[in-house]
């Protein structure tokens, strides 16, 4: 099946290219860093704002991530060698949009290690938290891949990707921080639900309607 | 056969031809079938060289045929696919990534992809680029074989002796429109053309 | 044609400033004075017709959008340009004259009110588009990427309002110069008629202007039955 040719394509693509993944891992990693100065050593503040860093963190490097997946489909045309096949030009968006998205998750659980130190955040449902991860993880990379796919046909992709998609994920930012953010200080009022909710139709909107543009945007 | 000179439109015609761009203007069809509204069905029976290879850099040689089978639902199993790689000379860099590879290499690896899927009209555009003597052979083999099943061959090369040789008709384009029409063997004698562009048409 | 088109465009603009003289005039001046805010709410009379006009012209955006993905043509990208450009420049507007009235009523020059948030939002990801226009050579591909990211950015709007709604409400509940009782109605109708013409008028010379530019870049003269490199 052609989703299964394609998803196996890119996991591959991506092992093949795990170098650079890790070194998007150390710019997550040091992004956390720098973010903790800009509020200082008060435990209590930076407790406040762990969920914020960590997604700013995620947000930044998944434009890195992203923009990389396409690299090697658009140095020797091989996306539209794959397209001239016949390839369908959905199976290879859900594939890559897959493989973006396991790729982010890990990021973001490798991140979270790192926040609970910097931030002293607590971590009582560790379950949960991978839940929202997931969940947020897919909600960029839904539109970033489409979004890649176009950029990387630019000049001017490292300035396009981001200017295109940060406005659009501004709702899986405000519920990824919320719902984690929630997960870590307390949810009193039982909120969680709303957000994940939020963050399920806006993955689920986003996933069918890139889906279908996709050949619009790699056809020539 | 197609001939031209550079910039001629060869390579558009061919890409054209194949489905990788779309015309802005007008209509073709590929045995029969619609370039614009059968899109699908061409490319089940096209298959193309081009100047862009195609290739992930970062994969083996073997690993990108194997990707090109799957999408194909073809055996891309090592047995199965080593062959190809044979036959075009590489099967002792199977295991290579093509980033490490002369530009001869990758024509070869360019050459094995077009191999896989049946198709009943094969594009080649400058074939014989970056290949040494060998090669060379190599491409007029593919050719004849190709012919042999019964498949159309459109070449365009700037070796007017051999696509002479090798084909039965050519066309001349010039900034994009046919000027000349005929036997291939007479294209040679067609004076005013630096380098001829040959379109082998076989059935 | 061509001159009776221009023309078009400047007689929609003029109307557009007529009414929206009659209809200022009227609420700056002439309208009482509301009894809660004071003066500072006659600053309505123009915010509210720019929303509405600004989400028009967005909506309008996304239709041209459609139309240029699902039936081709180039001026439906000119459109979908001129009406962008319109959208955005109206939505800034709208986003100063929020602050403007945020400040004395509020103390704050931002209050995160969830419509001026999401315009703002809007802002970036239209302005987003437009500059990715000016980064793509190519006229189908530029009309084909510009659509898709309309249609997307278009999808999301409501995503973004209501995620945003629900992150103010933990917040503050503080109002936008949204509510208007009775007795102001028509200068904001007048006001709001005005705007929308001014605006028709814009977007019917920018389309212009960029079906202009079209017609340079494509070589050969623009296809009258529409693109055809589009399905």
């Amino acid at each position: 099946m052609q989703l299964v040719a394609a998803v196996h394509k890119d996991l591959l693509l991506q092992w093949r290219g795990r170098a650079q993944a890790i070194a998007i891992f150390v710019f997550g990693a040091t992004s956390l860093l720098l973010f903790s100065f800009a509020i200082g050593p008060n435990a209590e503040a930076l407790r406040q704002h762990a969920a914020g860093f960590i997604w700013l963190a995620l947000l930044l490097s998944s434009t890195l991530t992203l923009a990389e997946s396409f690299q090697s489909e658009m140095e020797e045309h091989a996306l539209e060698g794959l397209l001239l096949l016949p390839a369908d030009a959905r199976a290879l968006y859900y594939g890559k949009a897959l493989a973006n998205w396991a790729q982010l998750t890990l990021l973001g659980v490798a991140l979270v290690p790192l926040t609970v130190v910097l931030y002293d955040a607590p971590l009582p449902r560790a379950g949960g938290l991978l839940g929202i991860i997931m969940l947020g993880a897919a909600g960029l990379s839904g539109p970033g891949t489409l979004y890649a796919a176009m950029t990387s046909q630019t000049r001017a992709q490292q300035t396009l990707l981001p200017l295109l998609l940060f406005p659009l994920v501004v709702p899986v930012l405000l519920a990824s921080v919320k719902a984690t953010s929630l997960l870590i200080l307390g949810d009193p009022m039982g909120q969680l639900r709303s957000w994940t909710i939020l963050l399920v139709c806006f993955d689920a909107i986003h996933w069918s309607v890139c889906g279908l543009l996709f050949d619009r945007v790699v056809e020539d | 056969m197609v001939t031209g000179r550079n910039g001629s439109g060869k390579s558009t015609l061919l890409r054209i031809l194949a489905t990788a761009i779309r015309p802005h203007r007008g209509t073709a069809r590929v045995e029969g079938l619609d370039l614009r509204g059968q899109t699908r069905d061409v490319r089940r029976r096209v298959a193309l060289l081009s100047h862009h290879h195609y290739l992930y850099d970062s994969l083996t040689a073997l690993e990108n045929l194997q990707i090109a089978a799957r999408f194909l639902n073809r055996d891309p199993s090592r047995k199965a696919l080593l062959p190809l790689l044979a036959e075009v000379g590489l099967a002792d860099r199977a295991d290579d990534a093509p980033v490490g590879f002369s530009a001869g290499m990758r024509k070869r690896l360019a050459l094995a992809r077009v191999l896989l899927p049946p198709a009943s009209v094969v594009l080649l555009d400058e074939p014989y680029g970056q290949l040494d003597p060998p090669g060379f052979r190599l491409v007029d083999r593919l050719v004849a074989r190709w012919r042999e099943q019964g498949a159309t061959v459109l070449m365009a090369t700037h070796l007017l002796e051999r696509g002479g040789d090798l084909c039965d008709g050519a066309i001349v384009l010039d900034e994009g429109r046919l000027t000349w029409e005929g036997p291939a063997r007479e294209v040679a004698a067609q004076s005013g053309l630096a380098a001829p562009v040959l379109v082998e048409g076989g059935a | 044609m061509e001159r009776n088109g221009e023309m078009r465009a400047y007689v929609l603009g003029a109307i557009g400033v007529a009414l929206l003289v009659w209809g200022s005039w009227w609420g700056l001046f002439w309208a009482p004075r509301e009894s809660f805010m004071g003066d500072v709410q006659r600053i309505m009379y123009v915010h509210v017709p720019v929303a509405w006009n600004a989400m028009l012209a967005l909506t309008f955006a996304f239709a041209c959008a459609l139309a240029s993905l699902l039936r081709g043509g180039w001026k439906w990208d000119s459109r979908l340009e001129a009406a962008m450009e319109v959208g955005v420049a109206l939505a800034v507007l709208l986003c100063i004259l929020g602050s403007i009235w945020a400040k004395p009523t509020w103390g704050v020059w931002w209050d995160w009110d969830p419509r001026l948030t999401t315009t703002a939002i809007m802002v970036s990801a239209f302005a987003g588009i437009l500059a990715l226009r000016h980064f793509v050579d190519d006229p189908v591909k530029r009309a084909t990427w510009s659509a898709v990211a309309a249609i997307v950015a278009f999808v999301d709007v409501p995503i973004v309002y209501f995620s945003v709604r629900w992150w103010n409400s933990l917040h503050q509940l503080q109002s936008s110069p949204e509510t208007v009782s009775r007795a102001f109605h028509w200068p904001l109708r007048i006001n709001a008629f005005g705007i929308l013409f001014l605006m028709a008028g814009m977007i019917d010379l920018r389309a212009r202007v960029a079906a202009l530019r079209l017609e340079g870049e494509l070589a050969p003269p623009l296809p009258e039955s529409g693109r055809e490199g589009v399905r």
